[in-house]
């Protein structure tokens, strides 16, 4: 029963732009019906959720026989996918009241009703892959996903840079594709059917579950957009609409992270090389994904690389959990595991509050680049002060959600160590993490200090204002969220628990709670005597002044006679040390003038940070490919009918062989 | 018994701060040949502080306003969790010591964002270098505790730095105390903006860190960063003295007394290195700080075998 009724709610949400399609282009109705459907889809999906949370035995798998040869329509809820579902139902309401404003109809005439269109289908299909229990069924669900994405980062497709960065990420995606299709097969070739996540038979022999592993891995990392797989990552999230991105990298990429979650249970007992691989993958993608972060110069790519760091941290987690697994150790299972899924809704708040804040920017102030904005804070009130509180929580800094996530994952890395058995090298992974939370804070302060700091460096950020109710009710509800788990995390334990119950093996035993090794009423007093002594303070400090001279000045500098906007420390030159030391990772573009005269005349420098493995590894590979492969087009002629006759040869050649 | 401990805890943690500054002051005078100023010059200059007016720059916002208290909150709970001496801390639970760390995170993620509010290029450049500076000292600082937590078996603060006061006289163990003492110390110099990292004497030079940070702030405000900060330094030295000199004797006010005594000593080698050493060049503090890691993860290999 629950189960249809999630699958109606999903359906409701999938159609939610296909009215508009009927109205006309002016007219503001259809998104209006968007919205409105898309809340009602939401809302019916959430209840369904608390409803098969409380009472699991309520819902059913449905599994039905279909026209097609292959699959079947079998689809199942359960805990480990409510906490991917929460997210992708929520973000997708919220994200459809933010862009009544963000994306008016009546201002976006020629694009708007494609992206509410493909918004519905895109959500459908993120929901449709935490749901379905076939293979077939899945990949169906992960093509309607990844196209319909494209679509929306594709959005304003009349610009250069959006139909570049919406191809690298439709190639990116389809090699994922290609990885799954392989996984599917090699899934059927070792179970006998499609059917979906239950573990592998005992037959099966190592070496597919090896190739299972190394294929899927790659698939799902792709998506998750994992180092060094996330070459489509920053340039699509940067270039789509701010609340595509909002949705993009708050949930999509946890599509990724759900494949990964689910192929790492299909072995009771999987050999630790496995949980190996991901805590590696983890760790790199977190450093490296924060450490591109840091010298970015374009306020959306900066987040969008900070995304690749969270997804790391989330891998780190699950590699956790399953050496836990490997290893016959509840506590790291718990701990890895729950920080994990913890850090996947908490993300699925913060970083789409943040993407937000930032459309709301680019809304006002109509650039991303931070080192053209400034002085926002005054401007912007509201958004300051909820972007204060994503970027606090995307640090992982007390008394916000991303800290108990991370702590979470930090416990778990030093149970390796204080356990015995050989394995205390994984503690390693805690300072790596405390150096990706150093430099979280660093870009994050970069962030906010060039955005919202000081004053105006251009005239497009000296007139900007905060953006309309509309827009802020989904941001404060984020926010909302963000404090909420960060001061009361005992309200989403019970459901990390029955989640990581449904993935530990039975061969664990008793997990026991992520509360037997955290003490979640010590999180809540210490979060909410933290706020108190900040209130206390503010309201003393707010006395004092009543009685005491307070005076307005202009900011202190050193005595200069006549000081400028453009002497302000600009987000690059906040990050120019880091850079500098990141280097050798980093690998910056630096154009700077030779001054060789005593006199010498203007000259300008530029310094940019690239993304290495795309704009220095891929794209002149490929050129040189295209280059050198230009006999290899012969065979690409352009007719339908050649692809067919292609396809028609390949097909009889298989039947030849098989 | 453990409340009067905690009232002890609190009331050290509360109002010894300012006298470390005192003591490192009067070392620096003494090395220089000066007199120098009063040893509870520090507590002058904060009543005086807190009783102006203060002077507010038009470009800030509330961030300006909040991070004094927000920084000033996070270090005192942060305290907290510190035990002083041999005597349990009022607080700590498993996984405090994450707590601890990333309280330090929230007060530095606050105190350079309201430097960067007043739109100041030099206090810019300070929270520029505060946030790079600090990547290296944060692990430094987890490397550490690992050591602890495989010394002692247990996550929380308390338990964790009594460890060392248990280790034999001779082994690995040992060794190992040494190199993260070393490389702990190195942290407690940078987290606090002492020589040779930062130099808290001259105002308005280019390669400041902290002191550059807060140039705007001033009356109450400035008052309670000073105050912080002192509260900081307290902390971090209550935290490194336990790897530093791990003992103890049997009676209780000995113990207290003990305490007070090693603060104070940690005072004075604080001032004697900032008397015996010039400031680094700013991109020397990088290797200086990295080496510091390095030496707490050697202890950490050692601690594997």
């Amino acid at each position: 029963m629950i189960t249809w009724w999630l699958l109606i709610s999903v359906g409701v949400i999938a159609v939610s732009g296909v009215p508009g399609l009927l109205l006309s282009r002016q007219s503001d109705l259809g998104q209006r019906i968007a919205a409105v459907l898309n809340v009602i889809g939401s809302a019916s999906g959430g209840a369904a959720l608390v409803l098969q949370h409380a009472h699991p035995e309520l819902s059913r798998a449905i599994s039905i026989q279909w026209a097609l040869p292959v699959g079947r329509f079998a689809v199942a809820a359960d805990d480990l996918g409510l906490i991917f579902l929460v997210p992708i139902l929520l973000i997708s309401a919220l994200g459809s009241i933010y862009g009544l404003t963000y994306w008016l109809q009546r201002e976006h005439v020629g694009n708007g009703r494609k992206l509410r269109l493909c918004w519905g289908l895109l959500t459908a299909g993120m929901a449709m892959v935490v749901l379905a229990r076939d293979g077939v069924l899945f990949l169906m669900a992960w093509e309607v996903m990844a196209l319909a994405a494209f679509f929306l980062v594709a959005t304003e497709d009349n610009k250069p840079e959006v139909r570049e960065a919406a191809w690298v990420y439709l190639v990116a995606t389809h090699v994922g594709t290609l990885s799954l299709f392989a996984f599917f097969a090699l899934l059927r070739y070792g179970t006998g059917s499609f059917q979906l996540w239950s573990a592998l038979p005992a037959s099966v022999a190592p070496r597919t579950a090896m190739a299972l592993f190394i294929v899927g891995a790659v698939g799902f990392g792709l998506k998750a957009g994992l180092m060094p797989l996330h070459v489509w990552l920053p340039g699509a999230h940067a270039n789509a609409p701010s609340h595509v991105s909002a949705i993009l990298s708050g949930v999509m990429l946890k599509a990724g992270l759900y494949g990964l979650v689910r192929v790492t249970a299909l072995l009771p007992n999987p050999p630790a090389w496995w949980g190996v691989t991901l805590l590696v993958a983890g760790v790199l993608s977190a450093v490296l994904g924060i450490c591109f972060a840091t010298g970015q110069r374009d306020l959306k790519r900066l987040l969008a690389y900070s995304s690749i760091e969270n997804v790391g941290i989330i891998t780190l987690g699950l590699g956790l959990a399953t050496l836990g697994r490997s290893l016959n150790r509840a506590d790291w299972v718990v701990l890895g595991l729950g920080g994990a899924l913890l850090h996947v809704l908490n993300h699925g708040l913060f970083k789409p509050l943040l993407f937000m804040g930032a459309g709301g920017i680019l809304h006002a102030a109509h650039t991303r680049q931070m080192d053209l904005l400034g002085g926002l804070g005054k401007r912007m009130p509201r958004t300051s002060v909820l972007f204060v509180i994503g970027a606090v929580a995307i640090s992982g800094l007390p008394p916000l959600n991303g800290f108990i996530g991370e702590l979470f994952i930090y416990l778990g890395l030093f149970r390796t160590v204080t356990s015995t058995g050989g394995w205390g090298w994984v503690g390693l992974a805690a300072p790596a993490l405390a150096l990706v939370g150093a430099i979280a804070v660093a870009s994050f302060v970069k962030l906010l200090g060039a955005v919202f700091a000081g004053t105006a460096r251009s005239a497009h950020a000296a007139h900007a204002h905060d953006p309309d109710t509309l827009m802020l009710l989904p941001m404060w509800t984020l926010a909302g969220g963000c404090l909420f788990i960060g001061v009361v995390p005992l309200f989403v334990i019970g459901v990390l628990d029955r989640a990581v119950a449904g993935w530990a093996p039975p061969t664990l035993g008793s997990l026991g709670t992520i509360r037997n090794y955290v003490s979640v009423a010590w999180l809540t007093a210490t979060a909410i005597a933290l706020l108190a002594a900040v209130t206390l303070g503010a309201l003393m400090l707010t006395w004092w002044r009543v009685n005491k001279p307070v005076r307005a000045a202009g900011t202190w500098d050193c005595g200069y006679a006549r000081p400028t906007a453009r002497m302000q420390y600009s987000g690059s030159s906040l990050s120019q040390m880091m850079v500098e030391l990141l280097e050798w990772v980093l690998w910056p573009r630096r154009k700077s003038p030779k001054i060789d005269q005593v006199f010498a005349a203007p000259t300008d420098f530029e310094s940019d940070v690239p993304d290495v493995v795309l704009d220095r590894g891929l794209l002149p590979s490929f050129g040189f490919a295209g280059r050198t492969l230009t006999w290899a087009r012969a065979i690409q002629r352009g007719p339908v009918q050649v692809y067919l006759l292609y396809v028609l040869g390949i097909l009889i050649l298989l039947l030849l062989f098989a | 018994m453990t409340v009067i401990t905690d009232f002890i805890h609190l009331l050290l943690l509360l109002l010894m701060p300012p006298l470390l500054l005192g003591v490192i002051n009067k070392t620096k005078a003494l090395f220089a040949g000066r007199v120098g100023p009063p040893l509870l010059q520090p507590y002058y200059d904060l009543i005086r502080l807190m009783r102006k007016g203060m002077v507010l720059s038009t470009t800030t916002t509330w961030v300006f306003r909040a991070a004094p208290l927000v920084t000033l909150a996070a270090v005192v709970l942060a305290g907290l969790f510190v035990p002083l001496g041999p005597f349990a801390a009022p607080l700590g639970f498993t996984g405090d010591l994450v707590l601890f760390a990333y309280l330090f995170g929230l007060a530095r993620f606050f105190t350079t964002t309201a430097a960067l509010d007043t739109g100041s290029p030099f206090e810019g450049m300070g929270a520029a270098r505060e946030v790079t500076f600090a990547c290296f000292s944060e692990p430094a600082l987890f490397l550490a505790f690992l050591v602890l937590a495989k010394l002692s078996g247990t996550l929380s603060l308390t338990p964790m730095l009594h460890a060392p006061l248990t280790v034999p006289l001779f082994g690995l163990p040992l060794a190992s105390l040494v190199l993260v003492a070393a490389g702990l110390f190195v942290v407690l110099l940078a987290e606090n903006s002492r020589i040779p990292i930062d130099d808290p004497n001259t105002h308005l030079e280019l390669t400041m860190i902290h002191e550059v940070m807060v140039l705007d702030h001033s009356g109450p405000l400035f008052g309670l960063i000073l105050y912080g900060a002192a509260v900081k330094l307290f902390v971090l030295s209550a935290l490194v003295l336990h790897v530093l000199v791990p003992v103890q004797t049997g009676w209780a006010a000995v113990n207290w007394l003990l305490f007070v005594v090693e603060m104070l000593g940690v005072a004075v080698a604080i001032g004697v290195v900032e008397s015996a050493m010039a400031r680094l060049q700013l991109r020397h503090v990088p290797t200086l700080l990295v080496a510091a890691s390095l030496l707490c993860g050697f202890g950490f290999l050692l601690m594997l075998r």
